[in-house]
C-alpha cells in the first residue's frame, strides 16, 4: 500500500489564513455569534459570469480549491472528493422559501440547481474540465474525515495519484439561527461562534521533500469515553506508535458540555503533549475540522505552534506527529495522524 | 404601464433575478442581445425569465420558438408583455 503525502493545504476561515505566507499572524478575536469568514478577492479566481449563480460555500470551494492545486503545482487531480455537512444551505433556503412565498408554485431554477450537496465538487471540476472521480461526502461532523478516507483508500489502492480533497460549509441565512437558539436553550450549549469556510488539500502517493505524511485516520460514530480511549490505543498500535510518539493534540473543543471527551482524552493519555484548540479562532461548523487539518500541516511545516491556540506551556523542539481529535455532540468522532 | 417604464423595470427584474451583479440598468441598451453576445445569458436564465413572465404578468410562454423571438431584447420583451397586459 501506498503512503499519502499532503501537497498543500489551503483555508479560507474567519481568519487571514488564505495567504500561505501568513500563519495566524494576526488572530482576529471575534465576539458574535455567528461570524462569516474572511472572503478572498473571488474574482482572481472566477469569472463574474460564473461567480454569479454561485453562493458563498460554491465561491469559497471553488477558489480554495483551485489555490490548493497551485501551491501543489498540480493541474488536473485524479479525484476530486469533498465533504460538506449542510451543502449549498444558503441555495436551499432560497427555493424552500420561494416554493412557500408562492404557495407551490413558480420555482426558479437557478438556487434549485445550485442547492445539491455536490455543487461544490461539480463547479471545481467544470472549471477545471475534469472528468475524473467525483465524490461528496455528507456525514454530519465526519464529512470531511469521510472524503480523506475514500482519498487515503484511492491512493493506497493506487487507483490514483494526486486526489484533491476539500471541507465546505457556509453559514447561510436562516437555519443557522435556528441551531443557534436551541444551543441558547441548553444548559451548557456550544460556546464558540457558528461560523464557515472551505479548507481544501491535495493529497499525493508521491513522496515530496519536507511533505507532511498523513499517516492515517479513524472515525467512531459512537463509543463511551473508556471504549474510546481502548480504540484510539489500537489506532495507536496499528501505526507502530504509542502515545509518548505524539508531540501535540489538536482538538475540536466548542466549549459545551461533550468537551468532556477532550478532557478525558488528555488527562489519561496526554498530559504532557502541547495542547493546541481552535473552534475559538475558526467558530463551529460541520467542517471545522478541516481548518484542524490545515492547522496541524502547518504546524509541523514550520515547527512552530501560535501562542493563541497553544494552551499549555508545552512548546516542544521538534514537533514530528500530529494527532487531531473531533467529536461532534458526543458523537462522530475523529482520529487523524499526521506525521513529518 | 407605459413601455419605457416596463422596459426599466425589466432591466431591474433582469438584473436581481440572474444575479448579474457587474450590471446596472444603464449598461443595458434597450435593443442589446439578451443571450449570445449581448448579455451573454444561457438556458438557466431563459428559465427564469420564463418565470418571471409567469409570475410577475401572468403570461405563460410555452412555446420554445415562440420563446426565442420573445427573449431577443428588452424593446420585444417589453413589447410581447404590454400587447397581452394593456387589452
Amino acid at each position: 500500500m501506498r503512503d499519502c503525502y499532503i501537497h498543500s493545504a489551503v483555508s479560507i476561515s474567519a481568519q487571514n489564513t488564505f495567504s500561505t505566507e501568513d500563519f495566524l499572524l494576526d488572530v482576529i478575536v471575534h465576539n458574535a455569534k455567528k461570524i462569516q469568514a474572511v472572503y478572498p478577492n473571488y474574482k482572481d479566481f472566477i469569472s463574474p459570469i460564473a461567480a454569479r449563480r454561485m453562493q458563498t460555500g460554491v465561491k469559497m470551494g471553488v477558489v480554495a480549491a483551485n489555490k490548493a492545486l497551485q501551491v501543489a503545482k498540480l493541474n488536473e487531480p485524479d479525484a476530486i472528493i469533498t465533504g460538506t455537512g449542510m451543502g449549498c444551505i444558503a441555495d436551499t433556503e432560497k427555493f424552500l422559501n420561494s416554493i412557500i412565498d408562492n404557495n407551490e408554485t413558480y420555482l426558479t431554477p437557478t438556487s434549485f440547481i445550485q442547492s445539491t450537496h455536490n455543487t461544490i465538487g461539480a463547479q471545481i471540476a467544470l472549471g477545471l474540465k475534469c472528468n475524473n472521480y467525483n465524490n461528496t461526502y455528507t456525514h454530519g461532523s465526519l464529512s470531511f474525515e469521510s472524503a480523506l478516507i475514500d482519498a487515503q483508500l484511492l491512493l493506497q489502492q493506487q487507483e490514483a495519484k494526486h486526489v484533491l480533497v476539500g471541507g465546505i460549509d457556509e453559514l447561510g441565512v436562516e437555519f443557522v439561527d435556528y441551531v443557534q437558539m436551541i444551543e441558547a436553550n441548553e444548559s451548557k450549549g456550544i460556546c464558540v461562534p457558528f461560523s464557515e469556510g472551505a479548507a481544501f488539500t491535495v493529497l499525493s502517493s508521491e513522496k515530496k521533500e519536507n511533505a507532511i505524511k498523513l499517516q492515517d485516520i479513524i472515525t467512531i460514530s459512537e463509543a463511551s469515553k473508556e471504549e474510546l480511549i481502548l480504540k484510539l490505543e489500537d489506532f495507536l498500535t496499528l501505526n507502530n506508535m504509542d502515545t509518548k510518539a505524539i508531540d501535540a493534540i489538536i482538538l475540536g473543543n466548542n466549549g459545551d458540555v461533550y468537551d468532556i471527551y477532550y478532557e478525558h482524552i488528555v488527562t489519561s493519555l496526554f498530559s504532557n503533549v502541547a495542547r493546541i484548540e481552535y473552534k475559538h479562532l475558526s467558530g463551529e461548523f460541520y467542517t471545522a475540522s478541516a481548518f484542524a487539518f490545515w492547522l496541524g500541516t502547518n504546524v509541523l511545516q514550520k515547527q512552530y505552534i501560535p501562542k493563541e491556540v497553544l494552551k499549555n506551556s508545552i512548546q516542544n523542539k521538534s514537533i514530528k506527529t500530529l494527532l487531531l481529535y473531533n467529536q461532534f455532540k458526543g458523537k462522530d468522532h475523529s482520529f487523524i495522524l499526521l506525521k513529518i | 404601464m407605459p413601455v419605457k417604464e416596463l422596459r426599466e423595470e425589466l432591466k431591474e427584474k433582469i438584473i436581481a433575478q440572474l444575479n448579474l451583479e457587474e450590471f446596472s440598468v444603464s449598461d443595458i441598451d434597450d435593443d442589446d442581445a439578451l443571450f449570445g453576445d449581448g448579455l451573454g445569458l444561457d438556458s438557466i436564465d431563459a428559465l427564469e425569465l420564463i418565470v418571471i413572465l409567469d409570475k410577475d404578468y401572468g403570461i405563460k410562454l410555452t412555446d420554445p420558438n415562440e420563446g426565442k423571438e420573445v427573449f431577443k431584447s428588452i424593446t420585444v420583451l417589453a413589447d410581447y408583455i404590454a400587447e397581452r397586459t394593456n387589452k
